[in-house]
């Protein structure tokens, strides 16, 4: 269920970049995609009732290992947002320069290149 | 193994491009010296290395724990490929970019796009491969905006919106490759796939890449960004993006994946072949009518990344239907023996018209004419170039196009060797236009007083001349064994691949 949900996300995210004239809202609909996987990602490691990923003295590691949330999609959800930070930042400055240079923020006034 | 070279590969791009804003933001000789000389030792390591093989196992962990890099006949073909290409671009860049402001943060960009890229080729872990593409691919979108013009900024928006998608496929495709086996290392993942029957998550699982990494490669159905973002970028960036790019984002990662990883069977290969014709077809057509230099080059890439898609996949279909190993090398062979040549042709290509577009400061065919007196070098590097990519003997282009028709005749597919064989002749009548429209008929008035390329932008274009004559020399067995034949080995041998790299620890 929570799977499909994440999936219908992605296609909200997608369906934004493909049919939003604005720039902006393109980038938004990128983000949308990027955390809807993100979030998949993270419902894979996820366990009912389990605790967190931090192992210490105390606990015996078998035990651990089989009540704990899986840590390794956490570890990569959270390289995945650094990196959609990095291009959602590119993304937004391209956006500026593109106002700046064509005063909007319409794709279809922004078509210089054809062919 | 214990060499320290691999990570060298990519701890030098990435150190320099820091380094190069910190020391050398206002002198711009000492970011040229930086950049060259940061790509002149790639492409020694590349070279030194050639001959290692074997499993860099990154802070001693071992697979499936920690990550590791690969070194197999393949990837240090893609390493010699993609350093050699970077050295002849910064080459080009140092007199090039003089009429770019802000060099060093050029140099930066262009080496960060090299760490990304020699990443993505050594990794052998999904997770690493995904990190490296996403530096490569951001690198490229700045670069390709770097002008800064209007056309500029609206390519590098139309590039980063269809790039993120692809990149967020790939994350897509490597999540449910998790999800079914559990595991990120490229060798443990194929194990556990073998190991189990076929499952829909793995097939979706399987299109997620290729639709992912078929973006970057740019082949047909997700080519609308390359004729754009291409064109648009600095002639050296060109080079790259077309020469290197998107063969290591691209082709590179998808049959590393698919071969390696997935596993090829009929119905992947048969997608392979048809994207592969497809490109080829549409791109040339596409090509013909351009008259915008750069563009025109552009969609010949598109059409060329098909020869190369459809050898791979060629040779895949003939291992997954049972049929004579042979033939199945023979076609893999052409593909990527297409693939190093087209690098090296198509970065030529790109670079002459970086050339001729720094002496008449137009890129428009119709308003060239008569260069032959006035560029004699370029001239005749740009006509080698356009022999080699028309697949005219004896230079490169040939004996790559001509070992993927022999192959096609081999499986069996004599309409697609047709098919290649006119792609072809439409490719010479394309390069035929360029040649008429820029080298001969008269000189218009206002060109009279251009001159010769810059001594150090024709000395790279003379060694990627010189590289596009003497490439076919490759095939003769001798050398073939040594530099090829592994290439090939690497990817027929399909899912031994994990056996292999599981046993190098």
């Amino acid at each position: 269920m929570l799977y499909t949900l994440c999936f219908a996300l992605f296609l909200v995210g997608l369906y934004c970049v493909l049919t939003k004239k604005n720039t902006v809202k393109i980038v938004i609909g990128l983000g949308i995609m990027d955390y809807a996987v993100n979030l998949f990602l993270v419902l894979l490691g996820y366990r009912h009732g389990g605790v967190a990923p931090i192992l210490d003295r105390s606990t015996n590691p078998v035990d651990f290992a089989a009540r704990s949330v899986d840590p390794l999609p956490q570890a990569l959800v959270l390289t995945a947002i650094v990196i959609g930070l990095g291009v959602t930042s590119m993304a937004i400055a391209l956006c500026i320069r593109l106002y700046e240079k064509y005063g909007t923020f319409d794709v279809t006034q922004i078509r210089r290149l054809k062919g | 193994m214990s060499s320290f070279l691999p990570p060298l590969l990519v701890a030098v791009p990435l150190g320099i491009a820091f380094l190069i804003p910190l020391v050398a933001r206002r002198l711009e000789r000492l970011a040229d010296a930086l950049g060259s000389l940061a790509t002149l030792s790639l492409l020694a390591i590349a070279v030194i290395m050639f001959p290692l093989r074997g499993v860099y196992r990154i802070g001693g962990w071992n697979p499936p724990v920690g990550i590791n890099w690969v070194l197999d006949g393949l990837g240090n073909l893609m390493l010699v490929v993609v350093n050699l290409v970077s050295f002849a671009a910064t080459l080009f860049s140092i007199r090039y970019m003089e009429r770019y402001t802000a060099k060093p943060r050029y140099y930066s960009l262009f080496l960060l796009m090299v760490a990304g890229m020699n990443g993505v080729i050594l990794a052998g872990d999904l997770f690493n491969l995904f990190v490296f593409l996403e530096i490569a691919s951001v690198a490229s979108y700045a670069l390709v905006a770097f002008g800064g013009r209007h056309e500029e900024l609206e390519a590098s928006f139309k590039y980063l919106v269809l790039g993120s998608i692809g990149s967020t496929l790939v994350l897509l495709g490597i999540a449910f490759a998790y999800a079914v086996t559990g595991y990120l290392n490229m060798a443990s993942v194929s194990t556990a796939i073998a190991g189990r029957q076929s499952s829909p998550i793995l097939l979706l699982a399987a299109v997620f890449f290729i639709v992912g990494f078929g973006v970057k490669a740019a082949v047909v159905p997700f080519h609308p960004w390359l004729p754009d973002a291409h064109p648009s970028a600095p002639a050296p960036i060109s080079a790259m993006l077309s020469g290197v790019l998107i063969k290591a984002l691209g082709v590179y990662a998808l049959s590393r994946v698919l071969f390696n990883v997935i596993g090829v069977d009929r119905a992947i290969a048969t997608v392979l072949i048809a994207v592969g014709t497809l490109s080829m077809v549409v791109g040339v057509f596409l090509a013909v009518g351009q008259w915008d230099f750069k563009r025109l080059l552009a969609y010949h890439s598109i059409s060329q990344m098909g020869y190369v898609v459809l050898g791979i996949g060629l040779g895949g279909y003939i291992l997954a239907i049972g049929g004579a190993r042979s033939s199945a090398a023979l076609a893999m062979l052409g593909g990527l023996f297409h693939l190093a040549n087209h690098s090296v042709f198509k970065s030529l290509l790109f670079l002459c018209s970086g050339s001729i577009e720094q002496a008449t400061g137009t890129r428009q065919l119709k308003e060239m004419g008569g260069l032959r007196e006035r560029m004699p070098l370029t001239r005749v590097t740009c006509t080698i170039a356009s022999l080699s990519i028309a697949g005219v003997p004896p230079f490169n282009g040939f004996w790559s196009k001509l070992l993927i028709v022999i192959a096609a005749f081999q499986a069996g597919f004599a309409w697609l060797a047709a098919i290649t064989i006119l792609v072809s002749l439409v490719t010479l009548i394309s390069f035929l236009k360029v040649l008429r429209y820029a080298f001969l008929g008269t000189l218009p008035k206002t060109l009279r007083e251009i001159r010769e390329a810059p001594a150090l932008m024709s000395l790279s274009l003379v060694l990627l001349a010189v590289l596009c004559v003497g490439m076919g020399l490759l095939l003769v067995p001798a050398v073939r064994g040594l530099v090829l034949d592994p290439a090939v080995a690497a990817l027929s041998q399909g899912l031994e691949y994990a056996r292999v790299v599981l046993a190098g620890q």
